[in-house]
């Protein structure tokens, strides 16, 4: 079991893409040379934003409800577990349903698998793997009251896909006021010779600001249709 | 626009060469709208009034038009840093690889002296290293212009007092000696017939690649300890297997000053030593016995201690036990019951005699070489998250190497569409020193004025056959960020 109050966040803003996370867990001897993780940029061209996708662990996880094998379970503690080998059909229904795009399918074993939060360690006290690799603090595991002090993202666990309100174990990090993020340099920079407009702050608009606090998306824009408080 | 840039509340995308512009017409705007620490500046630091005329001239009009970022840019930049109760000032290579590097770093340090923003809790300046101990290295003496403890070679008191504690008579010690970059021109005039390079790529590290190979080819001999065989060393007459961090021990010193020990986690493979035991074996054959006398790393650093007291990096308090039970110790740390000091300048007492800081007045003036019509586009040259410096070590490991396998040209789409190239069309990129062919990477977050290569490969898909050998006249570093190149597109 997971110690009770220890939570899983994700800080989309702090990742720099050196892909720590997914090498190691690819090294892990559970699923040794396959990550886990999903890192990709959301947009190259537009911006040099990359977010690590960890399996988010939902209350109602839409992968194992439609699993016609009930190879998927969840455990006391919330954490979905990656397909048991001896009932997974290697259908891909879960693959399909889920709305993060977590789970991988290897065709050489015909088996589902999938990020569990390394409970083999967490459930032992230990972090995840990506969280003890991770240079930036994008990926982090502690208390609540622990990534109160240390940020100024607030964390979220309610995501909307279309009609579906999904909640999650998984926390993501995210700034007040999150709004549609859109980078394009020239937005910043002149010529010199044209006439000067203010400039648009980079990411997030902060039309106000107050001491320290910022505004600034998450540049989760495409990779979520929905955030949602 | 790095992934830190991608976080920040307001990017200021200054042309490439104009950054001492930039910084000043921040101090411009300050003063202007009143947003400095007159106290400070009258208590603590000499030369405020000849900054203050120089930066009168730099208006935010003016410097929007010289550096590419708008005016109000400017502006909103000097208010949140003025009116900021604490603000610290932190740059990397950026500023620095330019023939005006040490202008701007003086630039930067003009807008914190007059902000008050040093020497107090939340504020501060520091240049990150570009390398694991660049700090610890310039502080040892590895320069080759410094004794131990940051103390100047050419200094009679520094070199009397070095000479007394190593044991050696004064002139034993040799005076001012050339730069990395300076050592390649005295190879190729002829001066230096014979070189020992430690653990250091200069074919794909320095600027000019081409010029870098025929002064190699110039060397009588040339010895290598590297833990891997580099570009470099393909040149060498003598290649001795050393070591990486990992196969050996001693302490680092961070960009805070701050120094931290490392320690062995593997053995060296085969016949590959510690670098420190083949410098030594290699001095005992070359001097005296007596002054190489260590038995492990750690009398090294007691060595470092005892040399380094009284120095600006005093490390005589620092002991491995102190290392350990601390997290690290801070120098200046004077005395063994001593706890270190985490910050710099605290009251605002600083080095010079008279213990005031001083300003330093720079006039902007442009890099060695801007574009023109034959060579009108501004190559940058830095680096990604994958790769480390000349890629000796990264460049061997597997995954890093699939994470971004070659070097990759940034370009702007406006600049793009002059050309008709998309991402993943091979570009030609020309400058006054060489060529190269890569396949370019169109996005909206690099200016479309510049392009930018990383520049840790080898051979063809070096970034450095197109950099200029220009160096700053004070630090002598190399204009790797800054020069003029053309364009071209490879129809296939």
């Amino acid at each position: 079991m997971i110690e009770a109050g220890l939570e899983f966040f994700v800080d989309p803003s702090r990742c720099i893409g050196c892909q720590a996370c997914y090498h190691a867990c690819a090294e892990c001897e559970t699923h040794r040379g396959v990550s886990m993780i999903h890192l990709e940029y959301t947009d190259r061209a537009a911006s040099p934003q990359t977010v690590p996708v960890v399996c988010m662990h939902c209350e109602d996880p839409a992968c194992a409800e439609v699993c016609p094998a009930d190879a998927i379970k969840k455990t006391a503690d919330g954490v979905v577990q990656t397909a048991l080998p001896s009932h997974c059909i290697g259908c891909t229904n879960c693959v399909l349903a889920c709305p993060f795009g977590v789970p991988h399918y290897l065709p050489q074993l015909d088996l589902m698998m999938k990020c569990d939060m390394c409970y083999d360690r967490t459930s032992a006290g230990k972090r995840p793997m990506c969280v003890t690799v991770c240079p930036s603090g994008a990926l982090a595991y502690g208390t609540r009251a622990e990534i109160e002090t240390l940020r100024r993202e607030r964390p979220i666990n309610t995501f909307v896909f279309g009609p579906q309100v999904v909640q999650t174990k998984v926390q993501m990090l995210v700034p007040v006021g999150v709004e549609a993020l859109e980078v394009d340099i020239t937005a910043f920079m002149t010529s010199g010779q044209e006439a000067v407009t203010p400039p648009m702050p980079l990411s997030g608009a902060p039309t106000e600001r107050k001491g320290s606090e910022r505004v600034r998306g998450t540049g989760l824009e495409g990779q979520f249709p929905h955030l949602v408080g | 626009m790095t992934p830190i840039a991608r976080t920040a509340d307001l990017l200021l995308p200054v042309r490439p060469g104009r950054d001492s512009a930039l910084m000043n017409g921040l101090l411009h705007v300050c003063i202007a709208r009143g947003w400095i620490d007159h106290t400070f500046i009258a208590q603590h630091t000499q030369g405020f009034e000849k900054v203050q005329e120089t930066v009168a001239h730099y208006t935010p009009e003016r410097v929007a038009a010289l550096t590419g970022v708008p005016a109000a840019a400017i502006v909103q930049a000097a208010e949140w840093w003025g009116t900021a109760p604490t603000a610290m000032l932190l740059h990397a290579r950026g500023i620095e690889h330019h023939t005006q590097g040490t202008e701007n770093c003086l630039t930067c340090i003009n807008l914190v002296l007059a902000t008050g923003k040093m020497g107090k809790p939340g504020c501060g300046y520091s240049t990150i290293t570009g390398q694991g101990n660049g700090q610890g290295g310039r502080e040892h003496g590895q320069r080759c212009n410094q004794l131990p403890s940051g103390r100047d070679i050419d200094n009679p008191e520094h070199r009397r007092i070095v000479a007394e504690r190593w044991g050696v008579a004064e002139d034993e010690l040799p005076g001012v000696g050339y730069t990395a970059t300076e050592m390649r021109e005295a190879i190729h005039r002829g001066e230096i017939r014979g070189l020992l390079c430690i653990c250091f790529n200069p074919l794909v590290s320095l600027p000019d690649a081409e010029y870098t190979r025929a002064a190699l080819e110039r060397l009588e001999f040339f010895c290598v300890i590297d833990f891997f065989m580099s570009e470099t060393a393909r040149y060498a007459d003598v290649i001795l297997p050393g070591s990486l961090q990992e196969e050996d021990e001693g302490t680092v010193t961070t960009a805070e000053g701050r120094v931290i020990r490392i320690r062995q986690a593997v053995q060296p493979p085969g016949k590959a030593r510690p670098d420190w035991q083949i410098v030594c074996d290699l001095a005992r054959r070359l001097a005296p016995w007596k002054h190489f006398p260590y038995a492990c790393v750690e009398d090294i650093f007691r060595e470092l201690r005892r040399v380094s007291r009284g120095g600006l990096c005093d490390y005589y308090g620092i002991t491995y036990e102190k290392i350990d039970a601390q997290h690290g110790v801070f120098w200046p740390c004077p005395d063994p019951t001593h706890p270190g000091t985490p910050r710099l300048f605290e009251g605002g007492t600083f080095y010079h005699a008279d213990g005031k800081a001083q300003f330093h007045a720079v006039e902007y003036r442009p890099p060695a070489e801007d574009v023109d019509a034959e060579y009108p586009v501004l190559l940058t040259t830095g680096r990604v998250v994958s790769q480390y410096l000349s890629g000796t070590q990264t460049r061997r490991i597997g995954p890093l190497v699939r994470q971004y396998p070659e070097p990759l040209l940034e370009i702007h789409p406006d600049l793009a569409a002059t050309l008709g190239v998309q991402t993943g069309d091979l570009v030609r990129v020309v400058s006054r020193r060489g060529a190269m062919t890569l396949p370019c990477q169109v996005v909206r977050t690099i200016r479309p004025d510049t392009v930018f290569i990383p520049y840790h490969w080898p051979d063809e898909r070096s970034a450095n056959l197109l950099t200029i050998r220009a160096l700053d006249p004070i630090s002598k570093i190399p204009e790797f960020k800054v020069c003029a190149v053309r364009l071209e597109k490879v129809v296939a």
